[in-house]
């Protein structure tokens, strides 16, 4: 069993960009007015933000980093490991990170290198670069998160191209042996890989005539091989099934109960989903916040960019337990539970 | 938990269906008011009030909602 105790780390900033260019799902013609409103009724999305050509993920994990090592007055010195979690790189290879250790002036004593997850990739993320620092007592570590999603649906696809929105996301971690220890719950199941998939373009299947065709596969579902393809009904039920005794399995290893938290931050996968995982845990809506309704699902930067957007002036005084909870393609899910104690939010940055 | 009820609530989840339209020999996937949103929307309900998973697959093979019923009744007794 994938548990994790860490001490010594103090998540201590987060910042979130997005795209200034907004998209209504109250504007998609692809369907019908009433499914639209079905849509955005069932999902709680509204609007994403979508990234021109120009922009890339690392492009918006970049200016959160910068605007962190900025407004903080970081001495770039200290930061010691970079990561960066995506399913978006900016190339094959090499490694995303890796330019953006250069890009931010950071030091070639830097620790750099990329995890390929996606909506599970901030719980990932934060249990492995804890770890690192932790073990090599490193003063500071960025963990940037996020995803560009919005270059593989197809705009004829209802089930997948109304549901995503673009972000890029920084977090600060500070060594801190005053810290409160963080606990992590970690899984995968391999078995799913083909509910959320793009199909074409990888080792296994590389691009051929076939990977442009498009292809009907379902009424209002009109995509290639190069598309995003997601099986709803199977992620639904995955996520229904496994989220909740993650969260609980955390618990009862940490000796803890559900009403010592404050907040219970999930990915933003869409509004049923997410509600039913909170009427499972039997947690007050009060302490679930949601940026769906802005951003839609964000992939892996939708922890972070919630926090900023929904909890910064909650947080920022004060200490808070929190729950973070993520699941999604791969199959891939996990939990954390830890202490955020005064944590530093900036505003949202938005970049065109 | 009988079948009037498991309609009941339903219409009560779903908007598109008026109370009092839905019988158990409907099929829902044939009005005209179905769309693949409504098949979250079903999964989600019978989740959460009777703790029971309802694949794409059993979806795909009902013609009524008895049938989904007794797909539900099944589970429970297990």
């Amino acid at each position: 069993m994938a548990y994790l105790t860490i001490e010594n780390i103090q998540l201590s900033a987060i910042a979130a960009c997005v795209p200034k260019n907004r998209e209504s799902n109250a504007h998609y013609d692809w369907i019908s007015e009433k499914e639209r409103d079905l849509l955005i009724k069932t999902t709680g999305i509204e609007y994403r933000r979508i990234a021109p050509k120009q922009i890339t993920t690392s492009d918006m994990c970049f200016a959160s980093a910068e605007a962190l090592i900025n407004e903080l007055n970081i001495d770039r010195k200290e930061i010691e490991v970079v990561i960066f979690v995506s399913q978006s790189p900016d190339f094959f290879l090499p490694a995303t990170s890796i330019i953006l250790q250069d890009k931010l002036q950071l030091s070639k004593t830097t620790m750099a290198f990329d995890i390929q997850l996606g909506c599970s990739g901030y719980v990932y993320g934060l249990s492995v670069i804890s770890s690192l620092m932790n073990n090599g007592k490193f003063k500071k570590g960025l963990l940037l998160v996020g995803d560009k999603s919005s270059f593989s649906p197809s705009k004829k696809d209802k089930s997948t191209y109304p549901i995503f929105g673009d972000a890029g996301t920084a977090t600060l971690l500070e060594y801190d042996p005053f810290a409160q220890k963080m606990d992590f719950n970690l899984q995968s199941d391999g078995s799913g890989y083909k509910a959320i998939i793009i199909p074409d373009g990888g080792m296994r299947n590389p691009y051929s005539d076939e990977s442009d065709k498009m292809i009907e596969t379902s009424p209002g579902i009109i995509r290639n091989r190069k598309n995003l393809m997601l099986d709803g009904i199977e992620v639904f039920n995955f996520s229904l099934r496994e989220a909740a005794p993650n969260i609980f399995n955390l618990l009862k290893y940490n000796k803890t109960e559900i009403n010592e938290y404050d907040f219970f931050v999930f990915h933003q996968a869409n509004k049923l989903m997410n509600e039913s995982i909170r009427k499972k845990l039997k947690v007050e809506p009060d302490k679930v916040p949601y940026s769906l309704q802005k951003y839609g699902n964000t992939s892996s930067a939708s922890i972070p960019l919630t926090i900023v957007t929904e909890l910064a002036d909650k947080l920022k005084n004060s200490k808070a337990e929190v729950i973070l909870s993520a699941f999604g393609v791969g199959l891939s899910w996990a939990s954390a539970a830890l202490t955020l104690n005064k944590l530093k939010c900036l505003p949202l940055i938005e970049i065109e | 938990m009988n079948i009037t009820d498991f309609i009941k609530k339903i219409e009560t989840e779903i908007d598109e269906f008026e109370a009092g339209t839905l019988n158990p020999d409907t099929d829902l996937r044939k009005t005209t008011a179905w769309t693949s949103m409504h098949a979250l929307i079903i999964i989600a309900l019978i989740d959460t009030e009777y703790n029971v998973t309802i694949t794409g697959e059993d979806l795909r093979t009902i013609t009524s909602i008895e049938d989904l019923y007794n797909i539900i009744q099944s589970r429970i007794a297990v």
